[in-house]
């Protein structure tokens, strides 16, 4: 598949936002003019980095953001789509807003290398790009060696995880479109930490709701590696009770070890088989691919340990990591909400660090998670995190934070008020 | 009345003192303040469906934090965000919000 390269140069929108700023004490950047920030990634993460970096430079810093997609597609909410109450079109935003609103450069390709010794990305295209800083979001990617059976051909096409929002998102919906009443739908959940941890008992309960409309004779089996729901327990099984009962069936402790494409059968490391219509298999994960290559995964070689009042690794100088590939601190979950504010809290550190001056020594930030479990109605979890100097990570503030008291009405139509408010703070 | 009352006097010398608010740094402020942006919008200006905090008045926006905080003002998820501040952080986040462009 070739993929058209765009440079889209952002000069041209600058003036409506006033001077570039030439910065004092920046003498010593790559290849002159301003210093130079680029942005791997353009999820949650990346792209709020790469919009905040200018916007608190006051557009003094030349930010670039590289990202193989031509836009960005929401993770949360995508399991409506699965559901069948959104589109593929409601979840997808463009990026183009960062260059005509901001000048952030958008390069369309995949980094292949990172040499951090010259600051200096390698595209795929063979493109090399100088850095001051650079700043990685570059999501998960499964470990697919822990399923020997998915590397057959074809069986990827066929057993979809759709943990990353997109093509396989909507090839679920059709295998659940396909599906006959009466058959079965097994979810596959790995142990934690993965992306989204409430996400799984969301999608059991958008693929439930579908069938309690469309195939009320149907079956939703999940099957949990961990020892119970790793998220919002009781309200996700308050509503399995209430609003499924007799479609969806939960079974903790169930690790899956290998998959049968051919057969749609799941194998497990001590429980039976099971067989089913259509099989949806979340895979264990770690950082992204190119954070791993470049040895930045530092956390049993699976995730990114970093400095929480810059995101800087531990292991490269000039190198942060953010988002979901980061080795997290306690209580925090990997989430879109969750990596937006590392992707401020990042931007606020390098653009303080490049101008010569010390970065905020108190991050307070918040985790807001809202999870459907009907058509309309909503749970939450949320945490404030707050920096401890002594422990040198981010702790939860005793007292704060909680979930719903019921899934409500209300909290559905928030959520949807959170997408749209978190969509333009991270990409207009 | 009681609790009204000393939650009013509280609000009084936060508001009247402003001087703990002041002294935080105001690019310390402005970070905070950018982890409500995922609601409340960048600089605090919403998109449709949620509430803007962007000029609004100061005294205003402490009152209903601090009275999310007590509980006194019932709400979905407010009452456990603002128990993750101390009042001066607070203070400092109603002044920001309000200082900003609506």
């Amino acid at each position: 598949m070739i993929k058209r390269r765009q440079f889209v140069h952002g000069a041209g929108a600058l003036g409506a936002f006033g001077p570039l700023a030439l910065m004092a004490g920046c003498a010593t950047n790559a290849s002159g003019g301003g210093p130079k920030v680029v942005v791997v990634g353009g999820g949650y993460g990346g792209a709020t980095a790469a919009k905040y970096v200018r916007l608190w430079s006051d557009y003094g810093i030349d930010v670039t953001l590289i990202e193989p997609n031509s836009s960005f597609i929401s993770c949360p909410i995508s399991n409506l789509v699965i559901g069948g109450t959104k589109t593929l079109a409601d979840i997808t935003a463009p990026y183009d807003n960062l260059t005509r609103r901001h000048g952030v450069r958008i390069v369309q390709d995949m980094v292949t290398r990172i040499d951090s010794d010259k600051r200096i990305v390698m595209l795929a295209r063979g493109d090399e790009l100088p850095y001051d800083r650079l700043i990685l979001s570059p999501g998960v990617d499964f470990m697919w060696e822990s399923l020997p059976g998915m590397a057959k051909e074809g069986a990827k096409d066929k057993v979809l995880h759709s943990w990353k929002a997109g093509a396989q998102t909507v090839a679920l919906r059709k295998q659940l479109e396909a599906m006959p009443d009466g058959g079965v739908y097994a979810l596959s959940i790995p142990l934690a930490p993965y992306r989204c941890p409430p996400g799984p008992y969301e999608r059991a309960c958008q693929v439930a709701h579908y069938f309690s409309k469309a195939k009320p004779k149907s079956k939703v089996l999940i099957l949990d590696a961990n020892d119970d729901v790793t998220s919002k327990g009781p309200l996700f099984k308050k509503a399995w009770k209430d609003r499924y009962d007799g479609i969806v069936e939960y079974r903790p402790k169930h690790k899956a070890v290998d998959v049968d494409a051919n057969t749609n059968t799941l194998k497990f490391e001590f429980n039976d088989d099971v067989k089913a219509n259509v099989l949806n298999v979340i895979p264990e994960m770690r950082a992204g691919d190119i954070a791993v290559k470049t040895g930045l995964a530092t956390a049993n070689k699976r995730w990114c340990e970093v400095d929480f009042l810059t995101f800087e690794s531990i292991a490269l100088k000039n190198v942060h990591v953010l988002g979901d590939s980061i080795q997290i601190a306690p209580a925090m979950p990997k989430s879109g909400h969750m990596a937006n504010q590392h992707g401020k809290t990042c931007a606020a550190a390098v653009v303080a660090l490049l101008t010569g001056k010390q970065p905020n020594s108190l991050p307070i930030y918040n985790n807001t998670c809202y999870s459907f479990v009907s058509d309309e109605d909503v749970v939450h979890v949320a945490s404030v995190h707050r920096y401890d100097a002594e422990k040198k990570t981010m702790l939860t503030v005793p007292g704060s934070g909680g979930v719903s008291s019921a899934a409500n009405e209300l909290e559905g139509r928030y959520a949807l008020a959170w997408a749209r408010n978190i969509w333009a703070d991270t990409l207009a | 009345m009681k609790t009204t009352l000393s939650a009013f006097i509280l609000i009084l010398a936060l508001v009247s003192s402003g001087a703990q608010a002041q002294n935080v740094d105001p690019l310390q402020v402005r970070s905070w303040a950018s982890a409500c942006a995922n609601c409340h919008g960048t600089a605090g200006v919403a998109q449709p469906g949620m509430e803007s905090l962007a000029g609004n008045n100061k005294d205003e926006l402490l009152k209903k934090m601090l009275d999310f905080k007590s509980g006194k003002k019932p709400a979905t998820i407010m009452h456990q965000l603002s128990k993750g501040y101390t009042d001066e952080q607070l203070a400092a986040l109603a002044a920001y919000f309000a200082s900003q462009r609506k």
